[in-house]
């Protein structure tokens, strides 16, 4: 078999890309739910949620019938809350910290719960947040993700007029271009964005990239301050001989052609090699499959002890019935006709802690191949290093270095998200988006 | 096995659980059902005057998820004809000679109506009567129910009437809808009647509806007080019933308790308070007459646990236990106890004491969870952090005796002991 788009019926996409949280279908559904939380002081979950939601009481008040209330509990810690309730990693924040797993009984649902009050927001448009009235301050953010329009929102209730700058056609980050469309639609973050410009004082500019249609120095000029979340940039190369031949592809241009251009348009190999496991390994391995690869594997060069995805990530991959292979390391990608027909890998075994702590991988001495006919990339991202050295920003390794959580070396310019921590997740940038705001409002008042 | 079968003044039945007199013991088809699924009787509703219902008729209180934890109705008595009740009645005794029937009376306030409806139903086989002199609602405007519950002299008289015709036990029903039902029940034994039952429904508005303005139950825009009953009214209910345990002339007589039970526990709660009986309504309305196994199975196991072998061997054994604030241990003290194996680190017991007790709960903050643990100096052993704790026996109290002497408060002040030194 080839690379080939359009291996499944319309019935067959549709299921297989099903959202895999289904939200509650009735009142009493999350009545219920929200009836068993114990309404915790100093609540671990909301200290485990880097946005520090304050879970026990948006759950509390969908307990007494006060879901607008709720939503606004959310939505002012998180203003991507819609969005976090379908793409977090709750088992290793809130939902992981629900004192209930202590006692071995099933954590609240706050995922769920935290979805029905902000889809009830959505939908409903309600105007939770009033601007205050105009400073006369203006801000640029470069970037439209989730820390760019976290902390244009906090900037805009506070009364500044916020320009966002975003080189994609739509706003929404990686939530938009780099997530499981089982997890989120393309639809639902095109009307989060929509919901979150809603509060007004916020305009958008797509197709604007720095460092190429747009200066730093102009920016400077026109605003008050500029705010960069740029996020990060292409797949790690995993340098190894082969890597330019056709069906070699990296994971985030994979999953954003499929969000982009729907299920039909993306070629899937019949075999297919994922190598790293991330979430966004996971993400596009589970979606290769529902685009109808017959073999997945996930090829990792550590064990599940040091892996990057959470247990919860690792079953709906194995669920889907993705192949793993553990300690190995791709060495070579062979073809014919420019085309990959095998991947060579090279087994490992763990050695000394690396800097990250965990053991790191060595040659164990081995060598094993592996009949493929698509190899995708997803060992992590880079930073813009360039874009970051050229913009003369102080950074470790590409990533811009702040101070004070927001502030660059340079005056009056802040940075946060992907761009500062190297590419976490939804939440932790939408937390630094606020940090960004605070840094910012500090810097102007 | 224990023996569960009752015997109330001559009057028998398997167990001690009869169905109040309420909608569930309106007509046959309800009776008899109840019957077959193994209650030990039923007071029939209330047979008396000429009425006419109106609809919606109940209300209730939901809390937190939870239904009818408390319900209110503002039905009136049966308004069925009589002779259509009284042929009923005597079907059922044909049917079930083994069960109590105790029919519930409500007449016109003169003597005759009352002597007439008494020959009715003692000839339709009625066991026993029950006396509404509770009914909080409807009939009152008519110097009915509560009304006759509510004025001792006037219930006084209605029993003597009622007494100079019975010939079967007479049981009369006391309203809480006083400040205290003893006045009542003493006028009542004073009065000649064999027996009593409380409580009768408590008055009460349940809500109102948020976008209409209305309170609940509504009928045409309007509502009016209904009668409260279900699980939230127990505790009001036994002290109740309590009084008039202790008190030394209603004391005489046996007591049939109602209010609020729902369990074989509460039943027990009741009848070691007291009661010989106990009536059920509200449980039975929420889930079905099946709730009649677990009310049997549930208070056999616990009397074969404890080794009592019949009911009346436990009736009335916590009453003793209930004395006068002056007279309890002031050298008595306990504290709590933190069991760090169990605590699930949600904080209930520490916010409750710090923000509304006496802030004897120490907090260090760790990431995700917490350590609490008991400031033993400061702790008055109220009990509201093991009252809030969700996980069974983790946080316990401690017996800490100040000093090894009973002494009560007017013993305390007769030595002069420190007052106001917390």
């Amino acid at each position: 078999m080839d690379i080939v788009n359009n291996r499944l019926s319309a019935a067959q996409y549709t299921e297989n890309f099903a959202d895999i949280h289904p939200p509650f279908e009735t009142v009493d559904a999350a009545l219920v739910e929200a009836n068993r939380c114990l309404f915790c002081y100093d609540a671990p979950c909301t200290k485990l949620c880097p946005t520090s939601i304050d879970v026990p009481k948006f759950i509390k008040q969908i307990s007494s019938g006060n879901v607008r209330g709720s939503a606004h509990t959310i939505l002012s810690a998180n203003i991507m809350g819609a969005g976090c309730s379908k793409v977090c990693p709750v088992e290793k924040l809130c939902e992981g910290a629900c004192v209930f797993n202590l006692m071995h009984e099933p954590p609240i649902n706050i995922a769920r719960l935290q979805r029905y009050s902000t889809e009830k927001a959505m939908a409903a448009r309600w105007p939770l947040f009033q601007r205050k009235a105009s400073t006369g301050k203006r801000v640029a953010v470069v970037g439209a993700g989730p820390a760019g329009l976290s902390c244009a929102h906090v900037l805009a209730r506070e009364g500044v007029d916020v320009a966002i700058y975003e080189r994609e056609p739509k706003g929404g980050g990686l939530m938009t271009y780099g997530i499981a469309a089982y997890k989120v639609t393309p639809e639902f973050c095109e009307e989060e964005v929509q919901y979150i410009l809603s509060i007004g004082g916020i305009t958008i500019e797509y197709g604007q990239a720095l460092g190429q249609n747009l200066t730093l120095e102009a920016l400077q000029q026109q605003f008050d301050a500029v705010y960069l979340a740029f996020g990060v940039g292409q797949a790690r190369r995993l340098n190894i001989p082969g890597e330019e031949l056709e069906g070699v592809v990296d994971a985030l241009s994979f999953i954003y052609t499929l969000r982009a251009e729907g299920y039909p348009a993306v070629p899937v190999g019949d075999k297919v090699a994922v190598i790293g496991m991330g979430m966004t390994a996971i993400d596009a391995a589970t979606q290769a499959r529902r685009l109808g690869a017959s073999e997945v594997t996930l090829v990792y060069r550590r064990t599940q002890d040091e892996m990057p995805c959470t247990e919860y990530e690792l079953d709906i991959a194995k669920l889907d019935g993705c192949q793993i292979i553990w300690l190995a390391a791709p060495k070579e990608v062979q073809g014919v006709n420019g085309k990959v027909n095998k991947l060579l890998c090279e087994r490992m075994k763990l050695g000394a802690p690396d800097a990250s702590g965990r053991r790191s991988p060595e040659p164990a001495g081995q060598t094993f191949l592996m009949d493929v006919d698509m190899v995708i990339k997803a060992a992590g991202q880079e930073p813009f290093g360039t874009l970051v050295s050229n913009l003369s920003l102080e950074n470790r390794q590409g990533r811009v270095a702040v101070a004070d959580k927001a502030s660059t070396n340079r005056t009056g310019i802040f940075a946060g998200g992907d761009c500062v921590n190297g590419g976490r997740e939804v939440v932790d940038a939408v937390q630094a988006g606020k940090d960004g705001a605070v840094a910012i409002l500090t810097y102007l008042f | 096995m224990a023996d569960l079968s009752t015997d109330f003044l001559g009057i028998r039945s398997p167990n001690p659980f009869w169905l109040a007199s309420a909608p569930p013991t309106d007509k046959i088809t309800n009776v008899m059902r109840a019957l077959d699924a193994g209650w030990g009787g039923v007071v029939w509703k209330t047979l008396g005057s000429q009425v006419k219902n109106v609809s919606s008729r109940y209300s209730s209180v939901n809390y937190e998820g939870k239904r009818m934890m408390g319900f209110n109705n503002i039905e009136l008595i049966s308004d069925r004809p009589l002779h259509l009740n009284l042929r009923e009645i005597t079907e059922v005794v044909k049917r079930y000679p083994d069960r109590a029937m105790i029919v519930s009376l409500m007449a016109d306030n003169d003597r005759a109506s009352w002597h007439s409806l008494i020959q009715q139903s003692e000839d339709a086989g009625a066991m026993g009567l029950e006396l509404n002199f509770g009914c909080p609602h409807g009939m009152t405007e008519r110097g009915m129910g509560a009304a006759v519950g509510q004025d001792p002299e006037i219930a006084k008289m209605v029993v003597e009437w009622v007494m100079e015709k019975a010939t079967i036990p007479v049981i009369t029903k006391l309203t809480p809808n006083v400040h205290s039902v003893v006045p009542t029940a003493r006028a009542s034994v004073e009065g000649g009647t064999n027996a009593l039952s409380l409580i009768n429904t408590i008055q009460s508005i349940t809500g109102v509806d948020l976008d209409t303005f209305v309170p609940n139950p509504y009928v045409a825009g309007k509502s009016v007080y209904g009668g409260y009953c279900g699980p939230a009214v127990k505790p009001i209910a036994l002290k109740m019933l309590t009084t008039v345990a202790q008190d030394p002339l209603t004391s005489t007589v046996p007591v049939s308790g109602i209010g609020g039970i729902s369990t074989w526990r509460d039943a027990v709660e009741f009848m070691l308070l007291g009661a010989t009986t106990v009536q059920i309504c509200t449980a039975a309305m929420t889930h079905g007459f099946r709730i009649i196994e677990d009310l049997c199975e549930g208070m056999n196991n616990w009397m074969d646990e404890k080794g009592f072998a019949h009911t009346r061997d436990f009736v009335g054994k916590s009453v003793p236990n209930i004395t006068h604030w002056e007279d309890l241990d002031i050298n008595y003290h306990h504290i709590a106890h933190i069991n760090q194996d169990k605590c699930i680190h949600c904080g209930l017991c520490y916010i409750a004491c710090e923000d509304t007790s006496h802030q004897s709960i120490r907090l260090d903050r760790e990431n995700p969870y917490n350590t609490y643990t008991i400031i033993e100096e400061e702790c008055v052993g109220c009990n509201l952090c093991q009252l809030v704790c969700p996980v069974v026996d983790c946080i316990s109290m401690v017996e800490q005796r100040v000093s090894p002497e009973y002494v009560n408060w007017k013993e305390w002040q007769r030595r002069g002991l420190p007052l106001n030194d917390h």
